[in-house]
């Protein structure tokens, strides 16, 4: 399950960097998407991987450690969530004006001379 | 009353510069455009009440009167949660100097963008709050991932300032910046999780106390995590090879954004400065000194790249940001030399600096109007869509001697970032070769890396005077100019104050030094925030005094 996983977030990280590379800026928005989805799934499996294991105690029965997930990693792969998506908005917000400004999608705002 | 009996209040300082502008911030975000004075006047009491605070917060952790501060360190957990599973916030004397540093600068800013600048587009006043807001925070937070969230605060803040404004050159640049930061951020995160799954805390005492007893895999593991957080700090303090977007951004910001943009590039070197010698400090087992020679070798090929930049290039704008990329390289490799008295002077250099370079980019826009006078600027930057009421030339009296003025203030500048007498910037260079020159604290004498480390900032010193000279002289003695511009008293207020403040801090070098002293013998210290972090108990509960006998 962890190579799986550790391969999994391996190509989606390497796509996304391959596309933040590209000249084109919903490229690189898409690239940055991917990006945070590879980092948020790597926040996660920090937790260590385990099936059937909630991180919740269960009121009035003592807790058992060792049947329980990790709950921290979980509740910071939210936040990461959330500031990430927020972010990305606003750099689509950006773009889209870019875009309107300049007339092209280039990331420097300008083509390049053929 | 047993409540307030029981529990120093003073301890709640420590938590109000980040809910004073939190609050304001939120107040002013649904008042409109036309309540201008209104949204001002609470934007500037807020920072004066911030300013307040901090030199309280200087007084509580330097005087350590009261048995909460008695180890000079004010600890204040949110929600009530012992450290390390809740988040702490900490005061000590170095946090509580960079939130002066900050309400300074914010003060500054904020003075200087009253009649022009905070009316040219929607919001600029509960942005500059938020920003605000995140750089307080990251200065006081002891939580890795709560110093995540403020980095966030701070930087979608800076999004929005950055493009206050709106025209293309700062949307292009605006582009980039977001792109460059969101990436970083993305390192962060990494980072943060590698350091959980290792440690298992985020709590950055909790960590520094684990640390030295980690080997194996999992030590290599921690400094790889910390390595790659540490880039995200880098990309922000523009290290070499990661610090190319800064002067591009520099030069398209509007000039109050661009001194909060200063003082941003000096977070991500404080943040370094602090968690380096938090927990790899020298009582860290295996993992002690990890990463000083990067820090070091990086911090000297950006004080090399940054006075490469200042001699290429012509505008002022992008002087300012290649003399930023100067002093924090200077700055990232006193960090990495390692050495206490060294860092004592580095964070004279870090006050010093950044006053001075709040100072010059404020005094570019003025400056500007020798070569375009009037409107033109404004009519620049009012380009596009962002607004349609274009608010009138700025009423009130024009500054008599305006270009004597000018002239002055941009000399003194000059001077300043140059390192040269008689002002500050002098008394840290001074202050620095001093320390390298003293032998090291196991009693070896100066090294090939001290002699090439004070070469390079004396080059890099002399690299920026003659840059600096050479636009003065272009500007000052050989500009065909109409006349002399014309200056608001608000515009010119603050980069005399800023001034000021340079000169107070050259003629109070004394106290000033022996405080950062102090401040960085605290640092060098790790146990004394292990103890004093792990060691306050969270505030009883109203039910528990009730118990109480």
């Amino acid at each position: 399950m962890e190579a799986a996983l550790a391969i999994a977030i391996g190509i989606v990280f390497a796509s996304g960097i391959w596309l933040i590379l590209r000249p084109r800026s919903f490229q690189v928005l898409i690239g940055l998407m991917l990006m945070s989805y590879a980092v948020n799934l790597f926040i996660f499996s920090m937790g260590r991987l385990a099936v059937d294991r909630p991180p919740l105690t269960p009121a009035g029965i003592p807790a058992d450690p060792a049947a329980l997930a990790d709950p921290v990693p979980q509740a910071l792969v939210l936040t990461a969530i959330v500031i990430g998506f927020a972010t990305t908005a606003l750099y689509l917000v950006v773009m889209i004006g870019a875009r309107g400004l300049t007339g092209t999608d280039h990331v420097d705002g300008e083509e390049d001379e053929p | 009353m047993s409540l307030f009996a029981s529990f120093d209040w003073t301890r709640h300082l420590v938590v109000l510069p980040v809910l004073l502008p939190l609050l304001c911030g939120a107040l002013l975000a649904p008042l409109t455009q036309g309540r201008h004075n209104l949204k001002f006047a609470a934007s500037y009491g807020t920072v004066l009440a911030l300013l307040a605070n901090a030199l309280a917060l200087v007084w509580l952790t330097d005087g350590g009167a009261t048995p909460a501060w008695a180890s000079h360190i004010g600890v204040y957990f949110a929600a009530n949660w012992a450290a390390p599973f809740g988040i702490a916030l900490v005061a000590d004397r170095l946090s509580s100097i960079m939130l002066v540093l900050t309400a300074v600068l914010g003060l500054a800013a904020l003075h200087y963008a009253q009649p022009r600048w905070s009316r040219i587009g929607v919001h600029f006043h509960s942005l500059f709050q938020f920003l605000l807001m995140g750089i307080n925070g990251a200065f006081l937070t002891h939580d890795l991932f709560n110093l995540f969230v403020f980095f966030e605060v701070m930087l979608a803040a800076s999004y929005g300032l950055v493009l206050h404004g709106y025209n293309v050159a700062r949307l292009r640049a605006s582009m980039q910046y977001i792109a460059i930061n969101l990436a970083a951020a993305l390192l962060f995160l990494i980072g943060v999780a590698m350091i959980y799954a290792t440690t298992g805390t985020l709590n950055m005492s909790d960590l520094a106390a684990r640390v030295p007893q980690l080997a194996g895999p999992d030590a290599g593991l921690l400094r790889t995590g910390v390595a790659v957080l540490a880039l995200a700090f880098l990309v922000k303090s523009a290290m070499w090879p990661l610090g190319f977007w800064l002067p591009t951004t520099y030069a398209a910001a509007s000039p109050p954004v661009a001194v909060m943009l200063v003082l941003m590039t000096k977070v991500g070197a404080y943040v370094i400065l602090r968690v380096w010698l938090l927990v790899f400090g020298s009582g860290a087992g295996d993992s002690a000194h990890y990463g000083y020679d990067a820090l070091l070798w990086g911090g000297m090929a950006t004080i090399v790249f940054g006075a490469a930049g200042l001699l290429a290039t012509d505008t002022a704008g992008r002087m300012a940001g290649y003399a930023a990329i100067v002093s924090s390289g200077t700055l990232l490799a006193v960090v990495g030399y390692g050495e206490p008295l060294l860092v004592t002077a580095g964070l004279y250099y870090f006050l010093a600096s950044t006053i001075a370079m709040g100072a010059f980019v404020l005094l570019i826009e003025l400056i500007d109007r020798i070569r375009t006078p009037g409107a033109a600027m404004l009519a620049l930057t009012m380009e596009a869509y962002a607004v349609e009421d274009m608010p009138a030339e700025p009423k009130g009296k024009g500054v008599p001697a305006a270009m004597a003025f000018l002239s002055l203030a941009f000399a003194a500048c000059a001077l300043t970032i140059a390192g040269l007498p008689p002002l500050s910037g002098f008394i840290a260079k001074f202050g620095m070769f001093h320390a390298l020159l003293q032998p090291g604290a196991d009693g070896s004498p100066i090294g090939p890396m001290g002699w090439t480390l004070m070469a390079l900032i004396f080059v890099s010193g002399l690299i920026a005077i003659i840059s600096l000279m050479r636009f003065g002289v272009r500007t000052f003695w050989a500009t065909e100019s109409a006349g002399p511009p014309r200056l608001h008293t608000a515009e010119v207020i603050p980069v005399a104050g800023l001034l000021l403040a340079s000169v107070i801090l050259t003629i109070q070098a004394q106290p000033v030094f022996s405080y950062l002293a102090r401040a960085s013998a605290d640092i060098h210290r790790p146990q004394t925030y292990v103890d004093t972090v792990r060691g306050t108990p969270p505030v009883p509960g109203p039910t528990q005094n009730r118990e109480a006998p």
